[in-house]
This record gives structure tokens, sequence and C-alpha cells, in this order.
């Protein structure tokens, strides 16, 4: 039996009787993880501080937030089970239940919302058959809709496991979700490969990412953030046309060809590449590397 | 109306080696004069550096515009107990995406910035206090810090100053209220994130209950620069009382979303003729000058300095600079009650009159888009807002209220016709990035 499923067992409805005492976590278990909350607690001159990374930490152990994680993490830092509790609950990014290795997140704050944003939520949760917060059968994916992401010349966005994909459409966020449920390997616009949610909340935690190159993926600004620079140069930036749509990077060689292959004029983030990168040569993703760069900072 | 080149219009600090394919690695950063300032504030006195920053005339770049110089000036010294310096990083106020991209692609300039601050005012631990929803950026700032400690930037005795800094990367955990700086510092203490009441200030009493100074991203990335070219070359841009340059975000319906780094002072019409306008065959509806928390603007404003003093005479805040333009096709009550909705699942509760005016809000909006409102609510709308305006301990009750007074101040009209004409008389399709794309209907069909 696993810890979520002990706890979902006490989490029933027990009329009249107080809840147990949360089960702890196996030997091994607990060793490794107080082994990493005591190199958290060493960051901060008090100790609460570590509590939210040790959130992300215990998050990154079950994919939830447990009442044996809050229990863990109130037993390391000499506080009530209470007062983690309430932390807990305060933030949107612990999560309550068990949830899916792929979190996608629509934002549907009102820029983007208006962009596409509602529509693209609309279409997803048709497609995959769930509503917001809500996991595929599979256990893949867990769909929400989001608040502003501070990408908003990228509108409308999509996050899966906190990486961005810029300038969705109904369409690509499709593709986006069908890949993540087949297996494919996925590439963000802006961000490293995926990994799981899991292996997301270590690096939250501040566990720095060790995957060679990841620091590096997607280089090193996006399009949209690079307008304003390319105009002072007297450059002509990419276009709406081409801004409007997220990128393949070149260095990120496609995944296997789709069954459901993407209508024309309808690029994907993550999919194969597409003409708009190789035809305008004012594009980053691809002319970034020509760019000469020892004057411009003088 | 004068007709300038982008050119001669925008100056790219922060941004201005983005486009380079390592634009965050250290060794790009040193190729570009970076740390440079860094040896020039260690070679003088802190008090020193207080100074010159002040009368380089920087302002917070958070949305407040305070005088980042007198912020460290009021950190007291000699007082025997550490002090702190937080960086908020927490980047959430809708429409606002300039410090991500900024810290995405050149996180040096913030770790330079927090070394020279740090001299200033005296500390030797400083935290960035990161949104935890932008896992790229802080995968950056652990690689920037870890570059910076083993070339000698962070550590003990610094370039043989005698300065020891540790700085220490903070992810968030997801909410908006984080973002106020006192909610921060309880956030970053691992409670639940509240505003606390003022006074003690923060530089009295921040981070456990020791002297703090709370800095916006790009105020403390923009310091180096002005250590390292001067301060009469920092304000040979903008004004006399908002002077320097500074990222504008351009979002929404426009041509060409994105960064626009420029003088303060710089108006909308400027920003959208070089940027190539509206979409093509739109026009400007209504504009934010800086997040949904400023006053919405409209087209008889497009010629409004957006610097502090500009934004301020036009009736609203320069904020996050964060230019949110949407055109003829948005509805403007569907935007408010987004914007509504949000302030409502963001405020943390602390506060009567915004935990309760942001619900009931949010029930009148909703009700009124869906066409089952009545013109009374609309003045029901207002009264509530001025419920909320003002009385609460953080500014999230006055930014609710900001699109309620501003939409009904322009668009009452549009309101009207949703209680008249039982409903909303807008096609969300048109709005949508793809709406004039040829040939680009969603395809309904599923799938899978």
């Amino acid at each position: 039996m696993t810890t979520a499923e002990r706890d979902a067992g006490a989490d029933a409805v027990q009329l009249g009787m107080p809840r147990l005492p949360a089960p702890d976590y196996p030997a091994d278990v607990r060793e490794r993880l107080a082994a990493d909350a005591r190199e958290i607690i060493a960051r901060y001159p008090g100790s609460r501080s570590a509590l939210l990374p040790m959130l992300h930490l215990v998050q990154s152990e079950e994919g939830h937030v447990t009442r044996t994680g809050m229990q863990f993490c109130a037993e390391m830092l000499d506080l009530t089970a209470a007062e983690v509790t309430a932390v807990a609950t305060f933030y949107t990014m612990y999560r309550r239940k068990p949830s899916g290795d792929y979190q996608v997140g629509v934002c549907t704050n009102t820029l983007c919302a208006v962009m596409g944003g509602d529509a693209i939520f609309d279409d997803l949760k048709e497609h995959l058959g769930v509503g917001n917060q809500e996991t595929t059968e599979d256990g893949k994916v867990t769909l929400e809709h989001i608040e502003c992401n501070a990408a908003c010349d990228y509108a409308p966005v999509v996050m899966v496991n906190w990486e961005f994909f810029d300038n969705q459409t109904p369409e690509s966020a499709r593709r986006l979700v069908d890949d993540l449920r087949a297996g494919n390997e996925v590439h963000p616009t802006r961000g490293a490969k995926l990994c799981t949610f899991k292996e997301t909340a270590r690096i939250l935690a501040g566990f720095p990412d060790e995957r060679p190159g990841a620091v590096a993926e997607s280089g090193g600004a996006g399009p949209a953030s690079l307008v304003g620079l390319r105009l002072a140069r007297g450059e002509e930036p990419a276009g709406r046309a081409a801004t409007r749509r997220a990128e393949p990077h070149p260095e990120n060689p496609p995944p296997d060809a789709l069954a459901d292959q993407p209508p024309a004029g309808h690029p994907s983030s993550h999919d194969a590449p597409q003409e708009t990168s190789a035809s305008d040569p004012a594009h980053p993703s691809t002319a970034s590397a020509e760019e000469p760069t020892e004057e411009e900072g003088a | 109306m004068t007709v300038d080149t982008p050119e001669k219009l925008l100056t790219p600090v922060l941004s201005a080696f983005w486009d380079h394919s390592e634009s965050w690695t250290l060794e790009t950063y040193r190729h570009h004069e970076g740390y440079e300032g860094l040896r020039k504030a260690l070679a003088m006195p802190p008090d020193d550096v207080i100074a010159y920053v002040k009368d380089a005339g920087l302002r917070g770049r958070g949305g407040a515009g305070f005088p980042t110089g007198m912020k460290w000036q009021f950190i007291p010294q000699g007082d025997g107990k550490p002090h702190y310096l937080v960086v908020n990083a927490d980047e959430s106020e809708p429409g606002t995406c300039k410090d991500i991209p900024l810290l995405f692609a050149n996180p040096h300039s913030l770790i330079e910035g927090i070394v020279i601050a740090c001299h200033a005012f005296r500390s030797n631990h400083a935290f960035i206090y990161l949104r935890g929803e932008t896992v790229p950026v802080l995968r950056r700032l652990h690689e920037a810090v870890r570059e910076a400690y083993a070339a000698g930037f962070l550590g003990e005795d610094i370039l043989g100053s005698g300065l020891n800094l540790d700085v220490t990367v903070h992810a968030g955990a997801g909410a908006y209220i984080c973002g106020e700086e006192t909610a921060l510092l309880d956030s970053l203490e691992g409670r639940r994130g509240q505003p606390r009441l003022r006074p003690p200030f923060p530089a009295v009493e921040g981070l456990y209950a020791c002297p703090t100074v709370v800095n916006n991203v790009e105020s403390i990335a923009s310091v180096p620069a002005i250590m390292n070219r001067g301060k009469e070359w920092f304000r040979t841009m903008g004004s006399e009382k908002s002077p320097g340059f500074t990222l504008y975000s351009l979002s929404g319906h426009v041509a060409r979303p994105g960064q626009y780094e420029a003088p303060l002072g710089i108006t909308l019409r400027q920003l959208l003729d070089m940027g190539g306008g509206m979409r093509p065959g739109h026009r400007l509806k209504f504009w934010t000058p800086g997040g949904s928390s400023t006053p919405m603007l409209t087209e008889e404003h497009l010629d409004v300095p957006l610097d502090y003093e500009g934004v301020g005479g036009a009736g609203s805040m320069l904020g996050t600079k964060a230019l949110q333009c949407f055109d003829e096709t948005t509805c403007v009550v569907r935007a408010v009650t987004r914007w509504t909705e949000f302030y409502e699942h963001e405020s943390c509760g602390k506060c009567t009159p915004c935990r309760e005016g942001t619900y009931w809000l949010v029930q009148l909006l909703r009700d009124i888009e869906a066409g089952k409102g009545a013109l009374a609510d609309l003045d029901k709308l207002d009264d509530i807002a001025d419920n909320i305006n003002g009385k609460s301990f953080c500014a999230l009750g006055d930014g609710a209220a900001a699109p309620i007074f501003s939409s009904l101040k322009y668009f009452r009209e549009e309101y009207e016709q949703h209680v008249t004409g039982g409903g909303c008389p807008f096609d969300p399709a048109k709005s949508t990035a793809w709406a004039d794309t040829p040939g680009s209907t969603t395809h309904r069909e599923v799938t899978a």
C-alpha cells in the first residue's frame, strides 16, 4: 500500500472519531528526505523559512502534499501539524490529491483568455474528457486553468509542469497533451525537456536540475522578448504571423512522426520544424547564434 | 508629431545582448562589461554608493516608483542586527511579463546588482523570492548563483573587498499576494502570505524582524549599469523626476507583442508606431499602463508620457509598465469580470473589505455578463469597489477596485448594453490570436 492510498483511507469521513495521526514514511524514505530537509534548512537563518521548499520536497516524493508529508515537515521544523497544514493549503502549487505526471495549466486570466486561452481550455476539457483539476484515466495529465504566468507577450500560454508553451492554439495544445499521453518527448518553447511533476517539484525545493544541457535548452530569450532589441538595431523583428506561433528549436529534434499531423498553418510548439523559422532571418530560434555580440554592450 | 526611428527611441541596456545564444552565462555577461559596475562600487565607501544611486534618481520598477537609494538609506546602520536584501521576483500582476524574461536571459545583472546593494547598506545575506511557476527561470538563477560563487562574486571576501555575501534562491508556491512586500516576508518566513500592518516598516523590522530592503528585480538589475556608466548617463534618459531606462511590455492585440526597453516617458503611440500598431484592421479600445491593478485607459491617452508623473496625471499609475492592449473585439465586461475573479481568488482573506467585497463583485459581474443584471447593479459595483478601495492592509484591495472604477468611467454604456440587451453582444472568437488568420478555424472533432 502506498502512502497515498493509506492517506486516502485516513481521509475518509469518520463521524465522531478524531482522525488518526498520519502514517510515517518508510524508514529509508524518511532518512533520505531528512538529509535533503537538513540541507534546505541550512540555507536560512530561521528554520521555518524552509517550510515552503520542504513542502515542494515532500511533493517531489509523492506527487502531492500528503498528511504524511506535512507531518514530516512539522517534525523537522518543530511546528505543529496544524501550522504546516495552514501553510500547505494557502498556496496553489501544493496539490492536495494524487494527480498526473504532467500538470497542464492553461492561462485564463484576462489577456490570455481573450487571446484564446478560454477556447484552448474548453477544447482540452472536451478532448481529454476531464474538468478543471481533474486527471486523465491513464494518470498522465492533470488539466487546470491557471492565473497570469508572466508571459503575456506570448499569449495564449500553456504551462506544463511550469515550463512555457508559448503562443498556443487549440490544435497545438491538443497535440501537446496527446504527445504527453503517448510518452513522446516534449520540449517547451522556453525551458527544458519535460520531466515529471515530481522531478519538477524537486527543482522547486531548491535542488538544481542536474540533467546535462537543461539550463541551456531553448536558448537565450524567446522571440517576443527580442522585438524591441531588434527594432533598436534597425532590424526587422519577427512579425505577428511568426511571433504568434511557437517555434521549434533546431537543437531539439522533433519526436517521431505523429499519427495526427498538424494542419498546415498551425505550427506546434514542439513538433515538426516549420517554414516560419527557416524563412525568417530575423527569427532568433536560428539567428541568435549568428548575431555579433561583442560590441552591443558598449 | 515628430517621427523618430526605433534606433533613436529605444535604449536596450538590460536587454542589450538577450539575443546572444548563451546570454545567461557569466562569460557572456562579462563580455558585455558585466561586474564592472561592481568593481567601481566596491571601490567606494558604502554610504557613497547609496548617495550615488539616490542622485541617479532610480525609482522602484515594481510598481510604486519609490526611490531605490532612499529605501537603502532607511536601513539603520551600526544597529548590530543583520540586514537583509530580499529581491521580489514574484512577478504575478496580470499583464506583467518583464522580470521573468529578464531573469531568463540575463540573470547576472540581478546578481551583480544584489552584490552592489548589499555592499551599500551592509548586508551579508540576500534572498531572491522567485514565483515558483517559472521553472526555466529558476534553473538559470540556480546556475547564475553557482557561477557567481565559483568566480568569487559571491561568498567570502568578494573581490578582496572584505564583503561576505550569501544569496539564497527561494521558490514560492503560487500566491499573487506574495508580490506584496510584507506578505512576501511572511511567506519567506514559512507562513501564509498575508500582509503585515505597517509600521513597523520592513526597513526597521522586516525579515526575522531585522532591517530589510525589498526591491523589485528590475530595480536591482538596473544598478550595475548606473554604477558602470555613471549617474549622468542614466539621467540623459527619461525626465527629471523619472530618469532612466525601463522595460515596457507590450501585449494583447498588437502587431508585435514583446519587450521594448526605452527611456521613461515614451508614449504608447510611439511604442505602437514602431511595433507596427494594433493587429491589422483593428483599433485600440482600452489598455492598462501597468497591469490590471492600474486603472485602464483608452485611445484618448495614447500620448500620455509613460512615466510616474505622466500616467498619474491621466488618472492611472505607471505600475509595472505592462501595456496590455485590447481592440474593439474585446468585451470590457468580460475583461473586468475575469480580472475580478482573479482578485477574489487571490485575496488572502485577512481584510474583510477585500475578502468579502471581491466575492460580491464577482457575483454581480457574472450576472451582468450573462444578461441577468439590473441597471442598479452598476451603482452597486461602484459602491462595493469604493468600500474596498483604501480600506484594506495592502494594495490588492485597491487593485481590485481599479478596473471597476475605470471601466465604469469609460464604458458604462457597454455595461448597460449587457443589462438591457440581455447578455454579451461580443463574439469571443473574434478576439483570439488566430481570429484573423485565414483557414484557421478551430477543429472541433476529437481525434483520440
